[in-house]
């Protein structure tokens, strides 16, 4: 019952969207528990890294240009300026973009602890920070699909 | 939001917490293929751990909330055309997912065995265990049959 009944023309934009965003949730979703359950293995903490940068990256670009095509679809881009976007929706803006932000951020220190670890300065504390966006990235992206469907307001 | 909206919420949950996990199995999977130690093995069976546990959560749940939305929604039937083919899908899926795990289960007895410090005649090849194509293949096909499911819910044929 993924969907309600819409336009056949919104449906590939719909799937692509929904690829995007559980292939991005399935990164954090590895990415955390790589970066948690690590115990100091080097390889594990790489890891953890790296799902980030090669798995969620991809996603959340794919996510957000098909959320864009599916957003001019449904002519929310033409609502005019008296009526405020709906809460379900802004969510989901603050989420992808936003969230987008906070894995901008987590890749950076990511990848600063990642280049110490490799020439022997530890950074496994700059990887935790990592884990922690991770891990609110989960989050977030839970409340945005409940948002998103449940459609609040 | 509706009692209905909250189980078709907690369906599309279920729904992404399952393909999600299914990527993160993918991302696992990768990985064990250069694991070629018994400890490598067993710190990435921890990882898997956690894909798995998501997994059922997500193939229980999804399963659970969308027959219940089936029963409360009134433009919806369980024994629509569309239903019923998501059901056998997800039937396919939960039996290849089931047997890939127990592909995948087979080296990691082999590491507890030889951290436990079980003799063994040969050298045991971590790499190629952990590289089942058995396994691969069953994953590769629970993945597919979900990816249908995704498309037959979104398209919805005949309704």
């Amino acid at each position: 019952m993924l969907a309600a009944i819409r336009p056949d023309n919104q449906s590939f934009a719909l799937l692509l969207h929904l690829v995007g965003a559980t292939v991005a949730f399935g990164a954090f979703l590895a990415s955390a528990s790589f970066l948690v359950l690590a115990r100091g293995d080097t390889r594990l903490l790489r890891l953890g890294y790296y799902s980030l940068l090669l798995v969620a990256v991809p996603g959340l670009i794919l996510l957000r240009l098909a959320g864009e095509w599916l957003y001019r679809l449904q002519n929310w881009n033409k609502l005019p300026d008296q009526f405020d976007e709906p809460t379900w929706l802004q969510i989901g803006f603050i989420v992808a973009d936003w969230g987008a932000l906070l894995l901008l951020v987590a890749l950076t220190v990511g990848g600063i602890g990642v280049y110490r670890m490799r020439t022997g300065k530890g950074g496994a504390g700059l990887l935790r920070g990592t884990m922690v966006s991770a891990l609110v990235l989960i989050v977030a992206y839970a409340v945005a699909v409940w948002a998103m469907t449940g459609k609040p307001s | 939001m509706s009692f209905e909206d909250w189980i078709f919420s907690l369906h599309l949950l279920m729904a992404a917490t399952l393909v999600g996990s299914l990527v993160m199995s993918w991302i696992v999977i990768v990985a064990l293929r250069s694991a070629g130690t018994p400890e490598a093995t067993l710190n990435l069976h921890r990882v898997a751990m956690v894909g798995t546990a998501a997994t059922w959560v997500g193939l229980v749940g999804a399963i659970t909330f969308g027959i219940w939305l089936a029963i409360l929604r009134d433009a919806f039937q369980v024994w629509d055309g569309w239903v019923i083919a998501a059901l056998i899908l997800w039937a396919i899926a939960t039996v290849a997912l089931q047997r890939s795990f127990t592909e995948y289960a087979k080296p990691v007895k082999q590491a507890r065995a030889l951290e436990r410090g079980a003799q063994s005649d040969e050298r045991v090849d971590f790499i190629a265990l952990n590289r089942t194509s058995a396994g691969l293949l069953l994953r590769a096909l629970a993945s597919l049959a979900v990816v249908l499911i995704v498309v037959d819910m979104i398209w919805k044929p005949g309704a």
